[in-house]
């Protein structure tokens, strides 16, 4: 029997290691794919709380929680192609036309 | 067996998380993040928690997953765009604050409680979704209304506009 703690690090990795990719990569899709990481690993700390607690409600929100996701993934994509056909660039430092 | 079959999907699911973030090609990292997501619906399973792990099957790697490859594929990204953006020192740093902070965070769990014994019906479909539609039943739909607007939003921002 694995005690719960240790999902929870295996989280705390997960996590960590998506927020590094937001914050030092500039490849739009990569960034995307960064925040699925990190939604993961909360959802991971989710389904270990719920079997620490014996509650069902963690699965619930990890359900709701894979929703959410998914709708931010396809508003992101959908976003992302715009800029594409736009600007024939993902790199999001080229994307300065606010600044100017 | 548990004991040998976590640590398989624990140091999978971080390696393989650790390559999304490292790898230059997208094509690369979306494959390296179809590996994590199955490694963690491994673990959900080691939780007990055969619905969600199912639902992470199905909807993450699959649908989810297919629609970033097919949108990398669409973008047909050049070569010269592909490169490890950042300096070797920002990546550096970069891992040794982290390091400190999952050290820090870890800290707070006190590792070797055992675990209580699950309930009966812990994690089944019969659990869940009796839970999903009596005390999570608000949240349950404020998510399809919330889907609904995500389907709109994607069909018109997405939709090549004629001129």
């Amino acid at each position: 029997m694995i005690p719960v703690p240790y999902y929870l690090v295996i989280s705390a990795v997960l996590f960590v290691t998506g927020a590094v990719g937001v914050l030092l990569r500039r490849n739009a899709l990569i960034m995307l794919m960064s925040l699925e990481l990190m939604l993961n690993a909360v959802n991971l700390s989710f389904v270990a709380y719920a079997r620490m607690l014996n509650d069902t409600g963690g699965h619930v929100i990890v359900f709701l929680n894979i929703a959410v996701a998914a709708a931010e993934a396809v508003v992101g994509l959908a976003i992302l192609l715009t800029i594409f056909r736009n600007r024939e660039t993902v790199n999001v430092d080229h994307l300065n036309l606010m600044r100017h | 067996m548990e004991v040998f079959l976590f640590w398989i999907f624990a140091v999978v699911a971080m390696g393989c998380g650790f390559l999304v973030v490292w790898h230059r090609n997208p094509m690369n990292s979306a494959i390296y993040l179809v590996i994590t997501m199955l490694c963690l619906a491994g673990l959900y399973v080691l939780l007990m928690s055969g619905f969600v792990a199912t639902v992470q099957i199905l909807i993450y790697a699959g649908a989810v997953m297919v629609l970033m490859l097919f949108v990398i594929m669409m973008l047909n990204l050049r070569a010269d765009t592909l490169q490890r953006e950042g300096s070797t020192r920002a990546w550096l740093l970069a891992g040794v604050v982290g390091v400190v902070l999952v050290f820090r965070i870890a800290q707070l769990f006190s590792i070797g409680d055992p675990n209580p014994p699950p309930a009966e019906d812990f994690g089944t479909i019969e659990a869940v979704g009796a839970s999903l539609f009596s005390t999570y039943l608000l949240p349950f739909e404020l998510v399809a209304v919330l889907l609904l607007i995500a389907v709109i939003g994607a069909v018109i921002l997405a939709k090549r506009s004629t001129p």
